[in-house]
Order: structure tokens, then C-alpha cells, then sequence
């Protein structure tokens, strides 16, 4: 296990997700593929917190945790935007029956 | 050092196969399922890099909260019958992530990363395990931190006191953020009839 390897991980992750997101018609499956982004997205976060020294390591190695703080705010955007989008995609649902994308565009009105 | 290799190559395997059947498998349900399974590897990945907080954190909001949305969505939805089907931007769709991962592996195994120096990366896993405060001092001892100071340093460097000193706006911006979210989603879910 090395930084790199932990990076490639995470970019697959974020890929396989982005490949979701553009080609799936389904708005929960579009959801689901975002969500794997997300994850993506925090480990890199957190291995490059884990194995990268940053700025000022010397004179306190506090400054480690930096990635893991900026992870804790991606998890509160992500729940926050989950918790949105699928409150959009109930309200779509319920004025046009279905939750397909290449159906949907009637939601500029 | 076997063993961890070990691990993480089993978690990389079931992450990234899980992670190609959520988007691939036509059975919303079952990718909903899988979902999950790719939240509890990456929170797998959270403890092998000593990020333990994380890990819980992970559990607790998208194995717990998360999965169990999309599943109440996939059930409440009754497009589940036709599943999920591609659309119709396959090749775009394929050729742009497969750059985008082409571009990121370069860069991430061409770049020279100024690495934690070997001599301090016990030393900053321990400061980032410690960030919740759940080792006791005999750990700290036995992982050769013996002076006070460093001790004093490391028990009060805790992700706690990041979030209200140096990244108190944030902090703020995400409490409005989530108030701003939780209206919105009653608002949305509520429907008109209510206005």
C-alpha cells in the first residue's frame, strides 16, 4: 500500500462514478453515481493527508488532520445534496410518473 | 506491512467491483445494495490510513442514512420495473472518464510527492488516530512519545479543535448549509396542496 496505489484507487472510483452519471437515464442511478464521486473524491483527500507532508509539518504536526477536515465537509455536503436531490426527484415523480431522464423535459416548467 | 498489503488490495477489488456493478446492473435495488458495500470498503480505506474518526463517520451517515434514502427512493418509485437503463451517450460517456482516469494515474505516479518523512510517519498517523482522543497515554509511551511537550502537543491536536479555530467559517457555513437543505427538501417533499 503506497500513496500512489491508494490514489489510482480513488481515481477509478471517481471514473466508474462519472461513467454513471452520464450514462445512466435513471435520476436514482444518476444519484447513486454521484455518490461514488464523492467517495472518490475523500480518499484522495485522505491519503494525501495520510502519506503528503504539508507546509509547517516542523513546527506542529497538527496540520496532518487538514485532509480529514476538509473529508468531514464533503460527507456534510454530500448528505446535505443527497437529501435535496432526492427530494427533487420525489416532487418529479409525483408531477410527471417517472424518474427518467430522457423523459424529463418537462421539468422547465 | 504483508498483511496490510493484503488488506488493501481486497478492499481496492470489492470497492471497484461494487462499484462497476452500481452502474452497470440493471436492478436498481441490487445497485442500491452494492452501494452500500463500496461505502463500507472506502471506510475500510479510512482505518488503513489511521483516519479512524472518518471511518465511523462514514458508516454512521452513508451506510446508515444514505443507502437506506436511495432505498426508500428505489421503492418508492415505481420506474424500478424498467430498471436501469443506459441512455443514449454511451461512447461520450465511456471515452471522457477513461481520459479523465488516464490524466489523474499520470499524474499521480509521475508527480514527485514530498512524502511525511519515514522517521514521522508513525508520528503523524498517531496525531491523525488521535484526533478523536481514544488512545490512552500508555499508547502514546509505547509508540516512543515520551517528552511531555510532544504529548501535550499531540493529545490536544484533534479534528475538533481544527473545525472552531481555523476552519471556523466553514463550520458556520455548513450549519447554514444543512439548515437551508432541510427546508428545502420539507419544502420540496411537501408538494402543493399544503400552500
Amino acid at each position: 500500500m503506497s500513496l500512489e496505489s491508494m490514489l489510482i484507487v480513488a481515481a477509478i472510483l471517481f471514473c466508474i462514478g462519472l461513467y454513471g452519471a452520464l450514462a445512466r437515464s435513471n435520476v436514482i442511478a444518476v444519484l447513486m453515481s454521484i455518490e461514488l464521486m464523492f467517495n472518490g473524491v475523500n480518499l484522495t483527500f485522505v491519503a494525501l493527508a495520510r502519506y503528503v507532508a504539508p507546509q509547517g509539518i516542523q513546527d506542529n504536526i497538527a496540520v496532518v488532520l487538514t485532509g480529514q477536515v476538509f473529508a468531514v465537509f464533503i460527507i456534510t455536503v454530500a448528505a446535505a445534496e443527497i437529501a435535496l436531490g432526492l427530494g427533487i426527484v420525489f416532487a418529479m415523480y409525483r408531477s410527471t410518473e417517472t424518474v427518467n431522464l430522457t423523459e424529463a423535459a418537462q421539468l422547465r416548467n | 506491512m504483508f498483511f496490510q498489503d493484503v488488506v488493501f488490495w481486497v478492499l481496492a477489488v470489492v470497492a471497484i467491483g461494487a462499484a462497476v456493478g452500481v452502474v452497470v446492473i440493471r436492478d436498481l435495488f441490487r445497485s442500491a445494495l452494492l452501494l452500500a458495500l463500496v461505502f463500507v470498503a472506502v471506510a475500510g480505506f479510512f482505518v488503513m490510513m489511521s483516519a479512524e474518526f472518518l471511518a465511523v463517520v462514514q458508516v454512521l451517515i452513508y451506510v446508515g442514512a444514505i443507502s437506506i434514502l436511495f432505498i426508500f427512493a428505489v421503492m418508492l418509485t415505481s420506474d424500478v420495473r424498467r430498471g436501469n437503463l443506459p441512455n443514449r451517450l454511451q461512447i461520450p460517456a465511456v471515452v471522457l472518464p477513461a481520459l479523465l482516469l488516464a490524466a489523474m494515474v499520470v499524474t499521480a505516479v509521475s508527480t514527485e510527492w514530498r512524502l511525511i518523512p519515514d522517521s514521522q510517519q508513525e508520528r503523524a498517523g498517531l496525531v491523525q488516530t488521535q484526533s478523536v482522543n481514544i488512545l490512552s497515554d500508555n499508547a502514546l509511551e509505547q509508540a516512543g512519545i515520551s517528552s511531555p511537550e510532544e504529548m501535550e502537543q499531540i493529545q490536544q491536536s484533534g479534528i475538533a479543535d481544527l473545525l472552531i479555530s481555523d476552519f471556523v467559517l466553514p463550520f458556520e457555513m455548513a450549519s447554514v448549509l444543512l439548515l437551508a437543505a432541510l427546508i428545502g427538501a420539507l419544502a420540496l417533499a411537501r408538494g402543493r396542496e399544503g400552500t
